[in-house]
C-alpha cells in the first residue's frame, strides 16, 4: 500500500507508476472489497482491505501482498473485470491501495463509471496483448509512462496504443469526470426537464 | 443503432443535453437511496456546499445492514446502527421521504418502490445499487450507479451518461409447470455468459414474458445485471397498469387515464429497431441451479457439472477456480449435493408470489435434520401479507425461521452468515466467492421452489418430484 494517498483533482493527462498483474476474469466486486468493509460511512480505511479474503487466502502470494508490487499503481487484469454489485467502495479500495489507472481486456459496467467517476481511467486492450504483458511481467518489472491525449502507454522496451471511450478521455483531459459542478451548469435546462415530464405530475399527494 | 424501441424513447425523453465530451446528460426520473451507498455522498454533497435539487423525487429505505431477528434499536451492531442513524439524518436535513423499519414500507428498496407505486413506465430510476434494473420490469430505465453518482443525482437529478445498445431476448413458448421466472433468468445468463450484456440494456419479450406475473417479471429484470446489462426492461401492458393502481404513490385517479396513454406509447413496436435479437425457447428450461461462483455456470437439475472440455475455452479459466472453490468433480450431478443452509429471500425472490411457491411446497413437510432454514420477507408489507394468508405459519410448522425484512443473507452484511464451507441453496441472485459471509462460503442460486425442495431433502433436488406427486 502507498504511504501517502491523495485523491485526484481536474485534469487528468499523464501517468508514470508501476505495474501490477491480477490474473483471472470476472473478478467482482465482492472479491474486490468483501460486504462487510461496507459498513462504514466514508472509504478512508477500505485501501488496507482491498481483495481481503483472496489475500488470506492465498497467504502472502496475493499480488496485492507480493513486495515487489508495492508502490504499484497501474493494474493490468482480463475481463469483465469489477462485475457485481455497483458499490463504489470497489474502486474506492484500489484506488486508496494505490492504484490510479487500470488495463484490461474489459470492464463491467457499473465498475468501469465507478472508477471514471472517482477519476481512474479504464483502458481496453485485447485478450492476446493483455496476455503478454502479464507474461512478461513475470519476469521483469514493468514500468509505463502513460499518455491520456495519445491513449498510449510506453516502458522501456514496450510500447502499445491504449483503447478508451472517445467521451472518458475528454473527461479525463478536461476535469470533466468530477461531474457535479459540470452538470449543475445545465440548471435551467433540468429544470425544463423536470417541469416537461409527465409522470412528475402524476401524484400530486 | 437501436432506434424506437421503448429504450430510445425513455433515454430521448430524458435528455438535457449532450456533454462536450460526448456523453449525455440525462435526468433521473426517480432517485432510491439506502444506508450503504448513500452517506459518502451526502458527505460529499456537504464537502462542495450543494443542496439536493429536487428532495421530492428521491426515496429512502433501509435494508442492507438491518438486522433480520432483533430489530430494537439501538441495534446490537455499532456500525450498523451507525449507518441507520446516518440515514436518518441526512433524510431528516434534506428533507427525503425515508420508509423506515415498523413505517409499514420498509423493505429491501427494489422490492418497496414498486409496491408503493414509485415505480412506473416511462421512468427514468436509479440508485446506488446494481439490482436496479429490477424496476424495469415496469417498462423504466433503470439502472445502478456508484456513490459519487448518487451524489451527483442528488446535486443536479441528472448524470453524465452514456447510451446503451439495446438487445431485445425474444423468449418463444411458456415456462413448463415447476419452472420458475428465476430458472429462465438464470437459464438466458447461461446461455449469452456473464459479459455479454456489458454496453446493452436488455428488453425482454415474447410470449413466455408476457405470460409471468410483474412479480415474475421483477425477478427477470433483477438479474439483468448478472448477465452484464445494466438495465433490463419489459413492455408495459394491462398486468403492468393493474399492478400499479391504487398504490400510495401511483397516478391519481385524475391522471389515471393519461397516464395510461402516455405509457403505451414508449412501448416497443413493429417499427422497433435493435441491435441485436436472441431467442430462447422457454419451454426448455429446466429448474436450474448454479455450481460455480458466477451467476452464469448452471445447469438444469438433472444435468451433470459440465466437464471442462464442453466449456468455452474463454470461461475455462474460472471454471477451474469454480470446481476447486465449491468442490466440485467435473461431470458429477448436481443432484444431491448436500445442502446446509436454505435461505428463502432477496429482491430476485422475496416477494408474496416466492413465498406463495415456496409455502405450496413445503406444506405437509419438515425440513430435513441438519439444515437450518430460514425465510426473510422482502418487505414490511410482504410480510404482513404472508401472516394474513398463513404463510408464516406453514413455514414455520415445516421448520424454516420466520424472520424480519431486509437483505440479510443475501450478502450478509448482518448477522445471518454461512459458516466455514458450508453449502447454501439460496433464492438470491449471487454466488460469488464469500457473498453469504464466510470465506469460504458455498452458494448454490435456484428458485423459492427448488430451495424449499432442497430444504425437505437436505439436498439439491427436482421440484417437480414433490409438486407433481
Ligand atoms: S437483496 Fe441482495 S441483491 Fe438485493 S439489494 Fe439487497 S443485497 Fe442487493
Amino acid at each position: 500500500m502507498n504511504q501517502k494517498f491523495e485523491l485526484p483533482k481536474g485534469k487528468i493527462t499523464q501517468i508514470y507508476g508501476k505495474c501490477i498483474s491480477l490474473v483471472g476474469d470476472d473478478i467482482d466486486t465482492d472479491r474486490i472489497i468483501p460486504a462487510r468493509f461496507l459498513k462504514c460511512v466514508n472509504f478512508d480505511s477500505l485501501g488496507k482491505s482491498v481483495f481481503e479474503d483472496d489475500r488470506k487466502d492465498l497467504k502472502g502470494k496475493h499480488p496485492f501482498d507480493i513486495e515487489d508490487n508495492k508502490g504499484a499503481s497501474i493494474l493490468v487484469v482480463n475481463n469483465n473485470f469489477g462485475c457485481g454489485s455497483s458499490r463504489e467502495h470497489a474502486p474506492q479500495a484500489l484506488m486508496r491501495w494505490g492504484i490510479k489507472v487500470i488495463i484490461g481486456e474489459g470492464f463491467a459496467d457499473i465498475f468501469y463509471s465507478n472508477c471514471i467517476a472517482i477519476g481512474i481511467p479504464c483502458f481496453t486492450l485485447p485478450p492476446k496483448i493483455i496476455e503478454n504483458i502479464q507474461e512478461y511481467m513475470k519476469k521483469k518489472e514493468l514500468f509505463f509512462h502513460i499518455d491520456i491525449s495519445n491513449s498510449t502507454a510506453k516502458s522501456k522496451d514496450l510500447n502499445f496504443s491504449l483503447n478508451i471511450k472517445e467521451t472518458s478521455k475528454k473527461m479525463f483531459l478536461t476535469g470533466e469526470w468530477d461531474a457535479t459542478s459540470k452538470l449543475l451548469e445545465n440548471e435551467t435546462l433540468i429544470v425544463e426537464k423536470f417541469n416537461y415530464l409527465p409522470y412528475i405530475k402524476f401524484n400530486c399527494k | 443503432m437501436s432506434k424506437n424501441t421503448l429504450f430510445d424513447k425513455v433515454w430521448d425523453l430524458h435528455r438535457v443535453c449532450s456533454l462536450p465530451g460526448g456523453s449525455d446528460q440525462i435526468f433521473i426520473g426517480l432517485h432510491l437511496i439506502h444506508e450503504v451507498t448513500s452517506p459518502q455522498a451526502f458527505g460529499a454533497l456537504k464537502d462542495k456546499n450543494l443542496k439536493v435539487k429536487f428532495p421530492s423525487r428521491t426515496f429512502a429505505t433501509v435494508d442492507h445492514i438491518v438486522p433480520t431477528d432483533n430489530q430494537s434499536r439501538p441495534f446490537k451492531d455499532i456500525l450498523a446502527e451507525q449507518m441507520i442513524g446516518t440515514l436518518e439524518k441526512n433524510c431528516i436535513d434534506n428533507n427525503i421521504k425515508f420508509f423506515n423499519i415498523g413505517s409499514g414500507n420498509q423493505g429491501i428498496v427494489h422490492v418497496v418502490a414498486p409496491e408503493l407505486g414509485l415505480t412506473q413506465p416511462g421512468m427514468t430510476i436509479a440508485c446506488g445499487d446494481s439490482h436496479t434494473s429490477t424496476h424495469g420490469a415496469f417498462g423504466s430505465i433503470a439502472f445502478g450507479i456508484g456513490t459519487s453518482q448518487v451524489r451527483d443525482v442528488l446535486a443536479s437529478q441528472t448524470l453524465a451518461m452514456n447510451r446503451l445498445k439495446v438487445r431485445q431476448i425474444w423468449c418463444e413458448n411458456n415456462l413448463s409447470n415447476g419452472v420458475y421466472a428465476k430458472d429462465l433468468i438464470l437459464h438466458i445468463i447461461n446461455q449469452l455468459g456473464v459479459k455479454a450484456g456489458v454496453g446493452y440494456a436488455y428488453e425482454f419479450a415474447g410470449p413466455a414474458i408476457s405470460a409471468l406475473s410483474m412479480e415474475e417479471r421483477m425477478t427477470i429484470c433483477n438479474m439483468s445485471i448478472e448477465g452484464g446489462a445494466r438495465c433490463g426492461y419489459i413492455n408495459p401492458d394491462e398486468k403492468t397498469f393493474s399492478y400499479i393502481k391504487d398504490r400510495l404513490c401511483s397516478p391519481d385517479v385524475d391522471n389515471w387515464q393519461q397516464a395510461i396513454i402516455w405509457w403505451k406509447s414508449l412501448r416497443s413496436n413493429t417499427n422497433s429497431i435493435y441491435d441485436d435479437v436472441i431467442k430462447i425457447d422457454a419451454s426448455q428450461v429446466e429448474p436450474t441451479v448454479t455450481w460455480g461462483i458466477t451467476p452464469g455456470q448452471s445447469v438444469g437439475v438433472n444435468q451433470k457439472i459440465p466437464k471442462l472440455n464442453e466449456i468455452d475455452p474463454n470461461d475455462q479459466f474460472i471454471a477451474e477456480e469454480a470446481y476447486e472453490y465449491m468442490k466440485f468433480n467435473p461431470g458429477q450431478e448436481i443432484k444431491g449435493t448436500p445442502i446446509d443452509v436454505c435461505f428463502i429471500g432477496s429482491c430476485t425472490n422475496g416477494r408474496i408470489s416466492d413465498l406463495r411457491v415456496a409455502a405450496q411446497v413445503l406444506k405437509h413437510h419438515k425440513v430435513a435434520r441438519n439444515v437450518k432454514a430460514f425465510v426473510v420477507p422482502g418487505s414490511e408489507k410482504v410480510a404482513e401479507e404472508a401472516k394474513k394468508e398463513g404463510l408464516d405459519k406453514i413455514f414455520k410448522d415445516a421448520g424454516f425461521q420466520w424472520r424480519e425484512p431486509g437483505c440479510s443473507m443475501c450478502l450478509a452484511m448482518n448477522s445471518d452468515k454461512l459458516i466455514g464451507n458450508q453449502v447454501s441453496a439460496s433464492s438470491s441472485n449471487r454466488n460469488f466467492k464469500g457473498r453469504q459471509g464466510s470465506p469460504n462460503g458455498r452458494t448454490l442460486l435456484m428458485s423459492p421452489a427448488m430451495v424449499a425442495a432442497a430444504s425437505i431433502a437436505g439436498k439439491v433436488s427436482d421440484v417437480r418430484d414433490i409438486i407433481n406427486k
